[in-house]
């Protein structure tokens, strides 16, 4: 589904990921884990056409979209839930979700309804103005919107950051909702050991290369990673 | 009477600045930037009509119209242009080619239509309306002003928190990467924003020279920078600010005018501002939502 053939990205003169290659088949849950600045979050908005590499090649549905616009890719059914979930503060949960869904002529209420059964938390603050939102709850305003533009591909950059462990289940249990529903997801943690439990496949970065890739539960199992990552 | 009528022209001159003022705060909002060739889209927009009206005769529907097409263009040509290559540059560098474009449209004006001033004449002629009696005078101008502005508002509020555009707008303005994450077109939507700025800028310079006829290519400074008052002066950025921020404006330069100095007035309206903005840094209406982390 996608594919990510060998890409270098720069920050000016900075390296920051050095020949990344990995792919997403249709139906997985992918994890790409590892230490604060490994090149996670670069990657992920690299995809999604934030920035562009310097070489390499990303193909979504055999298409090629290595240089084109992010805003031309959440019609192709591409969606990103940011890093610091970056929901509208000053609009109203409703047009948050309204937003999630601009790539749509006009959205179906059973999207909005969708949306509220995975979220009820949401239903009950729609009319809200979404900075007043508790910090889950505008996650998991992050993750509706996102499923507003019913995404094939779903990625999700650090989700469970800033949350209470209690929340970072929901959360992860959530995203499972959202996958057996029939979206992939491409999942960007630091939260190894939450991220490898759900994940099929999973790929280890380490200053922007890809140092480990494996089944979840070989990694998790794997005497490096429970050492680097799993503390212990 | 004589109250109500310093009143009236006070909400008729705060009206022009309000209009001019959500020009400046849209493109804030959104943009980022303080446009400083605002006020000369005011201008131009101005000599279009002119030209149209007491040139070529067009009935002055006409000479409305190809002014808010014109500047259209103008505002989309001059943001592609100048101000879409610095989206990166620091703002400093953009408030700087503002003041360049500003320069660029006084003297292309000076140069197309010469510094001689054109005695405009009023689109909706020069008619008053006689109230009370005679008691109070209204002039048509007065109640056009008027009656724009309000329709303005409303449409611009209704555009903003209702249509699918106006909320890309907001979204937008609030934060660029999301909004492009949602699949909207940042480029465009700026685009948009300063196209409705700028037809807002004719409709702006055509009642303020059917109110003051002498339009030179200085016309549209030093409102400008009134309107720029305006705008911070009701919360830059905030919409109902702007309207609020010139209506204010507008009441306390001609209240300022008729009961303390006429050359004092600029100086009164300053220092209000300045203690508005002493006690209310963001402005009257200026947005601090309270965010819980």
């Amino acid at each position: 589904m996608l594919t990510v053939e060998n890409i270098h990205v720069y920050y000016g003169a900075i390296h920051a990921i050095k020949g990344i290659s990995f792919e997403v088949n249709e139906g997985e849950i992918v994890a790409l884990i590892g230490a604060n600045g490994a090149g996670k979050s670069t990657t992920l908005k690299t995809v999604s056409g934030i920035m562009h590499p310097r070489s390499g090649k990303i193909s979504f549905l055999g298409e090629d979209i290595t240089h084109t616009d992010g805003y031309k890719l959440p019609a192709k059914g591409l969606a990103q839930v940011p890093e610091g979930r970056r929901i509208f503060l000053q609009m109203t949960v409703m047009e948050n979700l309204e937003m999630g869904a601009y790539v749509q002529k006009k959205p179906p209420q059973s999207d909005f309804e969708n949306v509220f059964e995975h979220f009820p938390r949401l239903k009950e603050r729609r009319s809200q103005i979404a900075g007043t939102l508790s910090g889950g709850e505008q996650q998991m305003l992050a993750m509706g919107r996102a499923l507003m533009s019913r995404p094939k591909l779903l990625m999700l950059d650090e989700p469970s950051m800033g949350l209470a462990p209690i929340l970072v289940e929901e959360i992860f249990k959530i995203i499972q909702e959202f996958h057996a529903t029939g979206t992939t997801i491409l999942l960007v943690e630091q939260n190894a050991e939450m991220a490898l439990q759900i994940a099929d496949r999973a790929y280890v970065l380490e200053s922007g290369t890809i140092a480990l890739s494996g089944t979840g539960r070989e990694l998790a199992e794997s005497d490096e990673i429970k050492k680097a990552y799993l503390g212990g | 009477m004589t109250f109500l009528n310093y009143l009236l022209s006070g909400i008729s001159l705060g009206s022009i600045y309000a209009i001019i003022a959500l020009g400046y705060t849209m493109v804030y909002g959104i943009a980022k930037m303080l446009n400083f060739a605002h006020g000369d889209v005011i201008m131009v927009g101005a000599y279009i009509c002119f030209f149209a009206v007491s040139r070529y005769h067009m009935p002055p529907v006409v000479g409305v119209l190809a002014a808010m097409a014109v500047c259209t263009v103008l505002g989309i040509v001059v943001e592609r242009l100048a101000y879409k290559p610095l989206r990166a540059a620091p703002s400093l560098a953009v408030l700087i080619t503002a003041i360049g474009v500003s320069y660029f449209l006084q003297n292309g004006a000076q140069l197309l239509w010469t510094p001689n001033p054109k005695v405009f004449s009023s689109v909706v002629g020069t008619g008053r309306l006689a109230l009370f009696g005679g008691q109070l005078t209204v002039s048509y101008v007065t109640i056009t002003t008027i009656a724009s502005c309000i329709v303005i508002m409303i449409a611009l509020t209704l555009f903003t928190g209702r249509t699918k555009m106006g909320k890309a707008m907001r979204a937008c303005s609030e934060d660029k990467g999301a909004a492009q994450l949602m699949g909207i077109n940042v480029n465009s939507t700026i685009s948009v924003t300063f196209a409705i700025g700028s037809a807002l800028a004719a409709v702006a310079g055509v009642l303020l020279c059917s109110a003051y006829p002498t339009l030179v290519p200085t016309t549209g400074s030093m409102p400008g920078i009134k309107a720029f008052t305006a705008a911070v002066f009701g919360g830059i950025g905030s919409i109902p600010g702007a309207f609020v921020g010139g209506l204010l404006l507008g009441v306390i330069e001609i209240f300022a005018k008729a009961y303390i100095s006429t050359q004092l007035s600029d100086a009164v309206v300053f220092a209000v501002l300045i203690v508005v903005l002493l006690v209310k840094p963001a402005g009257l209406l200026g947005k601090k939502v309270s965010e819980k982390v």
